[in-house]
This record gives C-alpha cells, structure tokens and sequence, in this order.
C-alpha cells in the first residue's frame, strides 16, 4: 500500500517533507516511508525474542509466555533478550569508535603535517585536552604560541597517539577521569569501569556468542562497560579531537529544510558523519576554479548542504546549512536538484543506490567501509584528502547540466546552532566570568526546572518529527532547558524552536534566563558523536556545585523518542550508567523478556541511580513522565520549594568560598 | 528588555574604545611613547589592567596591548531577529569600555592642569574630585571592605533629581556604612556637585567620594575594588577569574544609576556586572532578572529614588545590621571622619581646654540601673553658643560574664562610638580626650546626654555577650569633673602596670585569631601578650574579651602546652593548634623569630619585617610608607609577596607595637637587628622605643637605624651602619 497524496500528512509534521513525500507518491519513487507500511517489525525480533547465534536455532521465543520455552542449548528469554540488547550496545559503540579512530589517525597525521588541508587549529583546547591526557607542556597560560617547552604540534603529536592508545589499551581510559568522583566510585564498585576501547567491545561480542555469558545481569555489566568507551571513549575523543582540528562550534546563524537546494547552483549533499570528509568538501567547493567551472556549466555558484550529523559537523563549524534529517535523503534527492549526494559512514540507506537511478544525481560513497550498488565511489583518503574532495565536487559540477525538472519546496527555517560546552560556559559570563554559574543558579532558585537531552533519530514507525517537536514544546512550556543533538535537533530546528524567539515558547523562567543570556531554548549541540558534549556539560553542572555530586543528583533526563540505530541503544546505555534517566519512544527491544525489561527499568536505578524507560503513547505522557521525575529530583536536593533570598552579613560573607 | 541594555552597553563600548584610541594616539604624538603614565602612589600600576591581565603598563606606549585588548573584546551589536547569545559579548565589552576608562583615566594624569585633586579628603573650596586612590588610602579603606567595617560600596553614577534627594541618599548610605563613590554626570552635573552645593563634606574620611565628572572615572571605583582582591585577597595579577570572584563573594558593592543611563554608562554597568555589582537605574532602562554572574539580579530598573537603596541592598543581597541609636543625628562609621571647625562648635569640652576623662569601670549588677543617662550639671541647652565645658563620661556596666581586664577594652571604643555621630567630633582617650559638638547638631536637637545614649546602645550592640546593663554619668561640672578624674586616673595606672607586668611566660593561654582567613585561609595570628596581632588592633586583652563575647568567633584560646624552643617562642600547643587551624598547611610557628618558622602573614599586617642579608640586619617598613625600600621592594609589593597566609623565612609581618616589644625578633638579637625603617615609624614609636633600646643598653639605637632620608638600597644601609657602627654588625650572622 502506498501512501496516497491524502494520506502523507499523517506521515509528517514537517511541511517540506509532505509536499515531497506527495511529489514522490505522485512520481512513483519508492521512499522509507512506503516501505515502512509494506514491511511490518517481525513481531519475534521486535521484542527482542529471536536468536540466532548458532545453527542449532533460530530459536524463537513466545513472548507470551516467556518461561514455557527454552532454546535448543537451554538459554532462556532473559538470557537472549540480553545478548541481542547487549549487541546492540556493542554495534552502536563499535560505530561511533570507528568514526573516533578514524578521527584519532588523522589526527596524529595532522600533528605531523602528513595532511595538508588539516591541521591543529584550537590551540587552548589542544592545551586544555592534552593536560588531562597528561602531557606535559601544554601550558594554556601561553596559547596562541608554542608552549614554552614544547611546539604545541609536538603535544598534538603526542595527545594523537595517547588518543590512539585509547582503543588498544587495557590500563583504561584517560577521558573516564572526567566523570565526577562520585559517579568514577559508583563504576568502580560495580565493576564497570573500562579498561580499553577495542577491549570492551570485543569482550561484549565474545560474552554474547552462543554458550558463553547466559546471566543477563553478567551480560548487562558487560553492556554499561561496553556503553562507555563509547560516551567517556570514542565518542568524547571524536568530539574533542574535531574540535581542536576544525575549530570549536561558537554560535552561528543558518537555514535549515530542502527549501536550502537551489535552483540555480551545483547542490551537494553530504550526509553521514564524519566531518574529516564533509569539511573537506566544504572547502573544495570554495576553490575559485571550481566555482568558475560551475559558471561555465551554467550554474550561479557551488551550493554545499548537510545532511543528518555530517551536516550538524559542519553547520556547528561553518554555519553551513542543512537540507534535512535522516528520512528526508531520500526525499533530497527526489528533488532532482542534488547534483551530488557525498556520504561516508552511518544512517546511509541502501535505497539511495537504486532512488538516484531516477535522477541525474550522484550519489558518492567515500568510505572504503561503506559501498552501495548504484554509487560512484570515489575513495577518501586524507593524505590527499582537498585533491579528492575537488575531485568530488567537479563531479558533481559537470553533473550540472545533466539536470532535468526539480521541484525544490520552497521551506527553510532558521536556526542558531553550535552550542559546544566551551560556548555554553563562555555566553553566561563572558571570557572574564565563563562558568555554569547563572545556569546552576536559575535552576536552583527555579526559573529553569531542568535540563533535558533530546536527541536521536527518524523512525517512519513514528509521524516524522512529530514526537520530537512536541516533546520539546512540552518541555521548554514546563521551563526545562532542551539540549539537542543529531537529527532531533534538525526536527526542531525546522519547527523553529532553535531561534532565540522561540523563547516566547518557553515559560515564564526560563524565557527569562533564555532573554538574559539571549540564548534559544533549545540548544543545538551538533552531532550524534557529540552526546559526548552533554555528559561533559552534565559534568560540569555538578562541579559547578549546588545540585549535588554526581549526574544522578541533577535534575536532568535524556530521551530519544524517535530512535531506530543501535547508536541510540549505546548512547541510551552510556547515560543510564552515567546517572541519568534516559526515556525512549516507538518500540523497546526487551519487552520480551519481562524479568530484563523490569531490570532495566527499575532495578538499574539502585545499580547506577539511572534507569531506562519506555513511553510510546506520546509526546505529552513522555514529558510528563520526564517532568515528574525532574520535580523528584529537585525535591531531593531541596530545591523544589522557592527559597528564601539569603542576604550576606560578614560572617556569612567570610564563608563562601572564594 | 535585556536585549535592548545589551545592546546599548555594547554600543557605549565602541564609543569608549574609539574615545580611548584617540586619545591615546594624541598622546603618543604629544608625549612620546616612553612618557610615565600612572596613578598616583600606587604598586599596582594601572590597576584594572594589572589585576586582569597582568599588564604592568607605566608608559603611554605601553597603552597598545591594553587598548588591543579592549579591541579584540568588542562584538557587534545584537541582530534585530534570530541574534546570537548576547550575554558574554556583552559582558566582554563591559570589560573592554574598563580597559577603555583605564587608558582614558590614565591619560588624564598627564594633563596640565591635572583635573583632579591629588588627596584623601576634597579641600573646601575649588575641585573636589578625586580621582584614583593612591595605596594608603587603598590600604587603609580597604581593610574595612575585609572586616566588615564597611559592607560594601555604592557606584552613584550620574546626578540625584534634585540636591536634597543627593543628601538624602549620601545621608543613608552613610548611615550604612557604605562607601559612596561619585561619578559621572546629567547634563553637566553630578551627585558630587550636588553634595557639594548643600555644603556636605566630601572625602574618604566621610566615605563620600568623588572621582570625577567624566563617565569613564567610574573605573576608579572598580579600580579600587580589583586592588583590594590584589591587596586583601591574595589573588595574583593577571588571575582575573580569581578576582572577580572575590569581589562577588567579599566585596558588596552595586551601581546606583540616576536620570538618563546613556550608552557609555551602559557599558560601564555591563563592565561592573562582571565583579558582581549589580546596576539599579532610576529611569527604565529594562531589567536583567535571572541571577548568576551577580549573586541575584542584573539590572533592575526603573526605581523610585527612595527606594533605590533598599533595592540594591537586596540585589546585591547584603545584609546591614544597623541598630537605631535614639539620637536626633545620623549615626554611623562614615561620619568618624567629619571635621567641625571652632567657628560651627557649640560646644567644646576637653582637648586640654578643659579637664576631661572618660571611664568604663565595672559594677555588681544591683548597682547598675540599665540605660539610666545622667548629666550632672549644664546641659548643651543651658550654654550659649561657643561655650567651653569640662566633661567626664563615666559608663558603668554590669554583667555576669564581665571582667576587670574587659574595661580598658570597652573604653577603647568610646571614641569610635561617640565620633560615629553626625556632628559630633572625637578625639584621644582616657583623660586626653576632647569632644566638640556642632551648632547643627545641636540645632537637630542632640544633647550631651546622648553620649550615654550612643554609649548605652553601642556596649550592648557590640558586648550583648558580656554586657547586661549600661549607666551612664556625664560630669559637666568642674569639681565633679576633677574629682572623678582622680578615681580614673587610679584605675588607669592600674591597668598600665598590670599590662605591662603581662609576660608571655606569665599565661598558659594565648589566642588565635582567625579572622583574616577568609583572604588567606592558611592564616592563623596567634596573640600573646608580648605580640600584639599583625593588625595592630586585637591585643591579647581584646582577643580574650572577644572570645567570652562569641565563644564560636575568630578569637579562641590556644593553649601553650610544652616550650619547643623558648628563644623562638615555640610551643607545643600552639604548634597543633596552628596545624588544624591552617587546615594542616603550617605545622610550626616561632613567634619571636624571622628565620626560623615565623608566623603567617596576612594581608592587614602594620608593618613588614624583611631581612637585609648583606647588613645582616632586619628592616621594616609600614604600610603607610609608598617609596622604596632597601629590599628592593615597595610596602605594596612586599604584601603581595609575604601575604596571603604564606610562611617565608626572612619576611614576617607585624604590628608597629610589637617593635617595642621586649620579643621583637629575640631569636635574632631583638631590637638591635633592626638597621632600617621609615622616618615616619621612628617618630610615631620614638618614647617607647627610647625606653626600650635603654633597657637593650643601647640608648641612641633609633638614631642609629637608617632611614628614607639616609639609604633606600640595600648597600647605603651597609654603609650607614658602619659609619654609625650600628650593634648589628655586631651580632651572629643571620644567614
């Protein structure tokens, strides 16, 4: 069954995505919104109740009656719902540490100047990272310059390979230390605490082959060690070296929805995730003789777009703007004006393999890990990483005047975005007085009830974006600061919720912080890998002091409630074992396992202070759902009642802490 | 609302920065890039620049890198639609209109004739403003920011509606405590010039003070404010999150803004908002409510004059105790300083004009009839204008808690009480004291019987723990007077002989105080009788009066236990006391000794001991001394090096009394190590110092001892000490 033209405003909220999803309906292109309706979840899978990692199954399970039927070698539900969660971590860890070492080689080249086109460009971070790598010399009093014993590539040099070190190592890892103090104790005790990157993941997939780890809670410790050489690991790596390689996001202006294509220029997607490539071609698509070459062809200029995290990489870099999330490449395309569509790794679907057989456009696969019939693939390689991206763009350039009809919706929206944590520190208090402080404050006396993380993917299961815009609505109406990452931030964005006047959204406190600090109330974060940046933000909350001391004790929550990737399941589980709640929508892959789901769910929260829950109804009973255990957690810590102003006498003066 | 003083601060930035860069490049043409810039008498060169940046700037060309800075800081105004966050680039441009106001301030030192007055208190006539503070003044004021004594300060900025609306509000900031810094202008006038109109006395010493008219004197209060964390705070030049901090959390001050805020004085709140001082307008110019760079709020705004005070106090979240004295005057510490010339006197009684005492002796408790105020014999009423009149002020008290030894104690605090009154003038002590009360007082109605009822309500604010009930007889009669004086006199002599027969062998108990930890934490002053506290002000009679008041407070009994080492004054007791007190980061102090483990240093120390290796001497030198001294370092820069809780051999800090102490430095040779010290400090200490280098067998040792006028390098010292052939360069080596 295809979705007719009447019936695509059930699919999606977001108005350039239905006018385009009636243009494919009408045009026939197949999208994953069809398919989604011709291919119901396997019942069996979808509850997590198959297994098939032996030859003597699949087994399958009843969910109904979970304790009637074993497996052929005996294993229970509990013990197969596990494994297939616990590879789902290992799946969605092992993606975004791929992505962090592939950043972490380049990285080390970039140190020794073995790339031209990158180099080290942040250098107080460079200093400030490298200090807790332990490398001497990375004095930040003298940055700007070389330190004062050491040329500051020598340290990038050194903090390359310590970064490198990270996915070989069994000793643990260096970001872990981070964490606060109480929240290290917490993994130590329960035996979490990773020791290596590869290590965990490799332990995990070895744990969960057939006739080895059958205890689900054995196999769930492996899950949260797993979990974080992800969010404290490979992801905080990625984030942490891209920023020093390309710049740290500061706030930047730009437009976001298919409406960016255009008309008259060379359009080019990137999609994926991995910023080594899509800045590259960001830069290609500068060069004077390429745009010269795109005049001749008949083209005004070079037109770069993002598209899900590699356009979150570069629009918190470069303000470049976005074309759209994750189930809106297909759609891209469908607009015939995409010249070329650039991916590497992650949420790439084969489908765009055989939809660009319809159009002119290109699509270009780079990663030597990712190839798709239907693509050109030109490989990337970063040793001659600006030759090749100009490669990339002049195909798309000569690709110009293959163009036939388009039909661009005329959409866009726009958005500010590049909330990194260093920016989120210096815009309340400037670079004389940057800290957490106003944020910790107006939490505590109120104005702000809580920080939530919304972030995740597109699921055609769900009405597109849908969940995710009124889940933040709710929340900032409830005066809770949003923090976004991924394709929830670009849902949001199209629905301009990432302009400071969506302040007029928000309630009465936190418009009033949001017009103090002149801040949207959702914070575009920037990409999937940079979840990272909300654990690190997490952090600092509670050293800033005043909200206990640990995650758990902040009155903050994560939620994905589109998600579909495995990604989702590893950063879920990163959060859950740092402290936080962390609620998912659309479908819950344990539920077969009613002895697991309720481990998860509840029992976690005496393990990690943190749990895991599931609210598919919708956007109102997830907020609710957030919003309640928000309250309990400023009722723990005090401050749920407005308090009193404290005014200082001298006494009370000599003891605060200077 | 915030957007809108966001962007108007911004704005005033650029304006201040482009105002500056002119000037300083005129500068540079007329003077030269090498021409002195400074403020006068100060170690801490241009002091938002040195305390924020570390700059140490004291040429016109050493200008640039301030004003780059202030360049780099400056952001473009918020966009009309879908801005970017304001906030930090607004709070930059604050700190870049102050580096601004610094460059443009400093400049001003160069002009001919110098716009401002160059002393503590405004002359009677012509300009009154002030401008910078040099570092005595710094110092002196300051350390009433550290304990207390002033709670905070208030920027007044621009002029009141109208002069009676400006006495009214200097009048209850006073009546505060609180500093009154002035500056800028409305259309060519200022609350300054407004006081100055209704013939209050402006200065220091009334805690009025006026900077000047122009908008970019305003950095002198923030000016003062980042010396005093560099001075009182231990913080280090160029630690400007430190600093800041300190002033949020120590310095509770806030921006009163009156009639039309204009860009530039926009920027200067943007830059105040920065130390967390708070700006409340009296126009509406919007507010900024959310708290966190301030304790509270940002702005808040429009305020009626009336209630602007009270708002800022709130804002800045200070807390004032101020007890209502029954008196028909203000009361409060900023008018110790007011002068009453003969010709406003009504009353003049004391001063070697007419016998005079006054008297704190304690009673049984069914003697004392609490708050029962006699004058026996004419009151203010009964003389006409001009009289003389003898006086003799004897306060009973009574408490279960008193002491004998507490009375000397609650005497010295007469002057202060008294003087504290509007209109009313203090001096001296005992039976030297000397009391004028002014025709305008008089005409408020004060009388001599509200002596005892400033006496009655300050013994049981200030000693409500050893205090029960307060009498108070005020003699106004000559044969009473005389009389009475007698019994003082008495008791007086008692007292010295007791005081003077106190030995540190003579107690098992000495007392801490801890007070100045809250600038530096590893500090522990431990007060014996022999050394009095490095401030000069807590003896070990006070320290022992203060702990019976507040058994909890900063003054707590540390016993001696066992001698370590009797010629370095080491004990046991003290020793472990020290150690849990520093939290652990001293575990040894010798009291008489600059070598060997000698006690922390604060900040507030008199004096500062240093060693000269090569005269194989001590030198001192005290705070009120700004040149240079023979250790190569200025008082200013020696505090910043010796203070902040730190213990450094060959440097102690001190009190002026403990010179004349018989356990000055007995570790080293006493007295006689002493080869140096200001020509200001010789005099002040002369008499007891005669006394005691007499009993050291070397009576004409202070003459002996160099001072400015004889060597200020290390090596003219040498020279002098052999040509006087000083006792120093006789004693052991000290190194």
């Amino acid at each position: 069954m295809s979705p007719t033209a009447e019936k695509t405003n059930e699919n999606s909220v977001c108005e350039a995505t239905i006018e385009m999803l009636k243009y494919s309906a009408e045009s026939n292109y197949d999208t994953a919104f069809q398919r989604a309706q011709k291919v119901k979840p396997c019942p069996i899978g979808e509850v997590g109740a198959c297994c098939k990692h032996c030859a003597m199954g699949p087994c399958r399970f009843n969910p109904k009656k979970p304790d009637e039927i074993k497996g052929v070698c005996g294993a229970d539900i509990n013990t197969v719902a596990a494994r297939n969660f616990c590879r789902m971590i290992a799946a969605g860890t092992a993606a975004h540490c791929e992505h962090s070492r592939h950043v972490s080689h380049t990285f080390l080249s970039a140190a020794r100047g073995d790339v031209p086109g990158y180099k080290i460009q942040d250098v107080p971070k460079l200093l400030k990272v490298a200090a807790e790598f332990g490398i001497v010399g990375g004095d930040p009093a003298t940055y700007g310059g070389d330190t004062k014993d050491k040329p500051f590539n020598k340290v990038a040099e050194e903090l390359g390979q310590k970064a490198i070190g990270e996915f070989g190592t069994e000793k643990g890892l260096y970001m872990i230390k981070r964490a606060p103090q109480k929240r290290q104790e917490i993994w130590k005790e329960t035996g979490v605490t990773p020791r290596g990157i590869d290590r965990e993941i490799v332990e995990m997939m070895s744990r969960t082959h057939m006739g080895d780890d059958a205890d689900y809670k054995n196999l769930m410790l492996q899950g949260s060690r797993c979990s974080l050489v992800d969010g404290w690991g490979g992801s905080m790596i990625a984030t942490e070296l891209q920023d020093i390689m390309f710049g740290t996001p500061v706030p930047v202006r730009s437009k976001v929805n298919l409406g960016v294509l255009k008309n008259d220029q060379v359009n080019i997607i990137v999609h994926g995730h991995n910023p080594l490539m899509a800045e590259m071609v960001a830069v290609a698509a500068r060069d004077p003789e390429l745009v010269n070459l795109a005049k001749q062809k008949g083209a005004k200029g070079i037109n770069i777009a993002g598209m899900c995290c590699s356009g979150n990489e570069i629009l918190l870099r470069h303000g470049i703007p976005l074309a759209g999330n994750f189930l809106q490449q297909e759609l891209a395309i469908a607009t015939g004006a995409v010249e070329a569509m650039v991916v590497d790794v992650q949420c790439i679907m084969p489908a765009l393999g055989r939809l660009v057989e319809c159009f002119h456009t290109k699509l270009i696969t780079t990663s030597p890990t990712v190839k798709i019939q239907g693509a050109t693939h030109i490989e990337f390689n970063e040793h001659d990483a600006l030759n090749i991206a100009k490669t990339i763009v002049r195909t798309a350039v000569e690709n110009y005047p293959k163009r036939g009809k388009t039909n661009i919706p005329n959409k866009t929206t726009d958005l500010i975005a590049g909330f990194s944590h260093e920016t989120i520190n210096y815009m309340l208090g400037g670079s004389f007085r940057a800290s957490y402080r106003p944020l910790n404050d107006n939490i505590i006396n109120g104005r702000i009830r809580g920080v939530v993380g919304v972030v995740g993917c597109n699921n055609p299961r769900v009405k597109h974006d849908d969940v995710h815009i009124n889940l933040v609505k709710e929340l900032i109406g409830n005066d809770i600061l949003v923090v976004q990452t991924g394709c929830s931030a670009i849902a949001c964005a199209k629905e301009g919720l990432l302009i400071p006047e969506a302040a007029t959204m928000a309630g009465k406190g936190l418009r009033e912080v949001c017009e103090a600090v002149g801040m949207p109330p959702v914070l575009h974060c920037g990409a999937c890998v940079d979840n990272s940046r909300i654990l690190v933000a997490c952090t600092e909350m509670v050293r800033e002091g005043g909200l206990g001391n640990d995650i758990s004790d902040l009155p903050v929550a994560g939620c994905a409630p589109e998600w579909m990737s495995e990604k989702a399941i590893a950063i879920g589980q990163y959060f859950v074992t740092s402290g936080a709640l962390v609620v998912f929508g659309v479908t819950w892959p344990t539920t077969g396992s009613p002895t697991l789901t309720k481990y998860l769910f509840e029992e976690y929260e005496k393990i990690y202070k943190g749990k895991w829950a599931f609210e598919s109804r919708g956007a109102g009973q997830m907020a609710a759902m957030i919003i309640d255990h928000i309250n309990k957690k400023r009722e723990a810590l005090g401050i749920q009642k407005a308090q009193e102003r404290k005014l200082y006498d001298m006494e009370a003066r000599r003891a605060l802490e200077v | 609302m915030s957007k809108l003083i966001a962007t108007r601060a911004i704005r005033g930035a650029h304006k201040l920065v482009s105002r500056a860069e002119k000037e300083f490049s005129d500068a540079l043409k007329k003077h030269g890039p090498d021409k002195k810039v400074e403020f006068p008498n100060t170690g801490y060169y241009l002091p938002i620049s040195h305390g924020m940046l570390g700059m140490n700037i004291n040429t016109v060309g050493g200008l640039q890198p301030l004003l780059d800075k202030a360049k780099s800081l400056l952001h473009p105004i918020p966009d009309e639609n879908k801005w970017v966050p304001y906030l930090g680039h607004t709070l930059d441009c604050g700190m870049a209109a102050l580096f601004a106001d610094e460059i443009i301030e400093s400049l001003k030192y160069l002009q001919d004739p110098l716009p401002y007055t160059v002393m503590e208190n405004c002359p009677e006539d012509g300009n009154f403003w002030l401008g910078a503070a040099d570092d005595v003044i710094m110092r002196k004021r300051g350390i009433e920011f550290v304990d207390g004594t002033a709670p905070g300060f208030a920027a007044c900025v621009g002029a009141c509606p109208s002069t009676e609306v400006a006495v009214k509000i200097a009048r209850e900031l006073q009546e505060k405590n609180l500093y009154v810094f002035m500056s800028a202008s409305n259309n060519g006038k200022s609350m300054a010039d407004q006081l100055r109109e209704a013939g209050v006395q402006m200065g220091w010493e009334t805690r009025l003070v006026p900077f000047g008219s122009d908008v970019t004197s305003t950095i002198h209060a923030l000016g003062f404010a980042t010396r005093a964390a560099l001075s009182f705070g231990g913080v280090k030049p160029g630690d400007y999150a430190r600093n800041l901090k300190y002033n949020k959390m120590r310095i509770f001050a806030f921006v009163l803004a009156f009639g039309e805020v204009d860009d530039e004085k926009h920027a200067q709140a943007a830059g105040a908002i920065n130390y967390g001082f708070p700006a409340i307008s009296e126009t509406d110019i919007g507010q900024i409510l959310p708290t966190g760079v301030c304790t509270y709020e940002h702005v808040v705004s429009p305020v009626k004059p009336e209630e602007m005070i009270q708002k800022a106090v709130e804002v800045r979240g200070l807390k004032i105790q101020v007890h209502k004295i029954p008196i028909p005057v203000s009361y409060g510490a900023a008018f110790e300083g007011e002068r009453i010339r003969g010709e406003d006197t009504w009353v003049e009684m004391g001063g070697n004009k007419t016998p005079a005492f006054e008297f704190v002796t304690s009673k049984s408790i069914n003697e004392v009839t609490d708050n029962k105020i006699e004058v026996i014999g004419p009151e203010i009423t009964d003389v006409p204008a001009g009289t003389q009149l003898p006086i003799g002020i004897v306060a009973e008290v009574a408490g279960r808690k008193m002491q004998e030894d507490f009375e000397p104690v609650l005497e010295r605090r007469l002057h202060n009480f008294i003087n504290e009154a509007q209109g009313v003038f203090h001096m001296g002590q005992r039976d030297q004291n000397w009391i004028r009360i002014s025709k305008e007082s008089k005409e408020k109605g004060f009388k001599i019987a509200h002596i005892g009822t400033i006496i009655h309500a300050q013994f049981h604010t200030e000693f409500g723990a050893i205090v029960d009930k307060v009498q108070v007889k005020i003699y106004t009669k000559q044969e009473d007077v005389l009389k009475w004086r007698e019994i003082a006199k008495k008791a007086y002599n008692k007292r010295d002989e007791r005081v003077g027969s106190m030995t540190d062998e003579s107690t098992d108990t000495f007392y801490s105080c801890l007070l100045c930890q809250s600038f530096a934490p590893t500090h522990v002053c431990v007060v014996s009788p022999e050394r009095t506290g490095l401030c000069g002000s807590y003896n070990w009679f006070t320290c022992k009066a203060s702990y019976e008041i507040n058994p909890r407070g900063p003054n707590q009994p540390v016993p001696k236990g066992d001698t370590v080492d009797a010629l370095k004054g080491q004990w046991k007791g003290c020793n472990e006391f020290i150690l849990q007190s520093s939290r652990k980061a001293i575990s040894a102090m010798s009291a008489y000794s600059i070598m060997s483990e000698p006690m922390t240093s604060c900040g507030c120390f008199e004096c500062i001991a240093a060693v000269l290796p090569l005269a194989n001497g001590v030198m001192t030198v005290s705070r009120e001394f700004a040149g240079m001294t023979p250790c190569g370092m200025k008082f200013s820069t020696l505090a910043g090096t010796v203070g902040g809780g730190q213990q450094i051999p060959g440097f102690v800090g001190h009190s002026k009394r403990y010179v004349v102490s018989k356990k000055f430095l007995l570790a080293e040779g006493g007295i006689k190590r002493l080869v140096w010290m200001p020509k200001a400090l010789k005099d002040d200490l002369r008499v007891l110092f005669e006394a005691r280098a007499k009993a050291e067998g070397v009576p004409n040792l202070l003459d002996l001892i160099a001072d400015e006028t004889i060597a200020t390098t290390e090596e003219e010292v040498v020279a002098h000490l052999q040509k006087v052939n000083h006792p120093a360069l006789t004693l052991p080596p000290l190194m």
